[in-house]
């Protein structure tokens, strides 16, 4: 970057750009499942604010959004559901997974739950917590913006 | 009507056996034999001093392994006479079948599919016995004693098919049709 002539222009790679942009508005698609939704309601409200960090507009539709927050315990009966909605968002996108249950069952060791969101769909940061509270998932989310910077375009 | 007297009113009105037992509370305990059920429920919501016109609860227990092993229980109400009652069918591990009371109580249907998907218990009759919370295509009834609870299957990422591929091309075919200007 530089500022070589009178021209008030900033250069940039196109790759840095594009990661910029990325990480900047991140549209979470809404997938509570449990209590950990409640948390992640907090966090997109007034008092958390996650419009601070570029990343408040929950969709309802998966083909607006790419995050996907996995917010609660996942059922075996609700796994189809979840996969689907994956795969109905569009590249690039990246998961959540909020709360003990989302990413090892919990206290739920049992038939009805999955064991970890991590079997159905991939997870890029995990975030401990029973359930996390909102600053814990504000850590997440920067994490993820941490990340989303780093990936390479190709 | 006390509990007393209605144990009495119901010696006199329900097909033979009824086992009242104890109960603290104002709400006495029936059993009734999985043979009488049907003529025992129909009785219990129309005498007109009895009226149960409200199923509130159906469930059921498993005993394993005690025999008989499952009961089954009604928990009902009648607002008409503000009386409330338990009546419970024990069921032998290889007899696990009542028949249904869903024409009795409308309540029951779902209560029964819920019932027969946790604890492998058969409604005889039931207009729709398919499982309520577990998956279609689940094995085994998880409420039971004997059920493996720690049980880790693999993790299923999509749904059963639920319309077979004559009636998917039926459909797409109509589609297209209908599409056309």
């Amino acid at each position: 970057m530089g500022l070589e002539s009178e021209i008030p222009v900033l250069t940039t790679t196109v790759e840095k750009m594009v990661q910029w942009a990325r990480r900047s508005s991140i549209w979470p698609v809404t997938f509570g499942l449990a209590c950990c939704a409640i948390e992640m309601m907090a966090m997109s409200c007034s008092r958390y604010d996650i419009a601070r960090f570029g990343a408040e507009v929950f969709r309802g539709s998966p083909r607006q959004s790419d995050l996907m927050i996995v917010a609660g315990r996942l059922s075996r009966k609700m796994a189809p559901a979840l996969r689907r909605i994956y795969d109905q968002m569009p590249e690039p996108k990246w998961v959540i997974s909020m709360g003990a249950c989302a990413s090892i069952g919990g206290v739920f060791d049992n038939y009805a739950l999955v064991q970890g969101v991590d079997q159905v769909v991939p997870v890029d940061v995990y975030v401990p917590g029973c359930p996390p509270r909102p600053e814990s998932l504000i850590y997440g989310i920067v994490q993820l913006q941490r990340k989303i910077a780093q990936q390479k375009l190709a | 009507m006390d509990a007393e007297a209605l144990v009495t009113v119901l010696r006199e009105a329900l097909p033979a056996p009824v086992e009242p037992t104890p109960s603290l509370d104002r709400q006495p305990t029936i059993y009734v034999s999985a043979g009488t059920l049907e003529q025992a429920a129909l009785t219990l919501r129309d005498r007109s001093d009895l009226q149960f016109s409200v199923l509130v609860e159906l469930t059921a227990a498993d005993f394993w392994p005690r025999e008989p092993r499952f009961e089954v229980i009604y928990l009902l109400l009648s607002p008409a006479h503000r009386l409330r009652l338990r009546m419970k069918v024990r069921l032998a591990a290889d007899a696990a079948h009542v028949p249904t009371v869903s024409g009795v109580w409308r309540a029951a249907n779902w209560l029964e599919r819920e019932v027969w998907d946790l604890f492998g218990i058969v409604f005889d009759g039931h207009p729709d016995p398919r499982r309520l919370l577990m998956p279609e295509d689940w094995e085994g009834f998880p409420l039971r004693k004997d059920y493996p609870v720690q049980i880790n299957l693999r993790v299923r990422t999509t749904e059963p098919t639920q319309v077979t591929e004559e009636e998917f091309r039926a459909n797409l075919v109509a589609d297209r049709l209908a599409r056309k200007p």
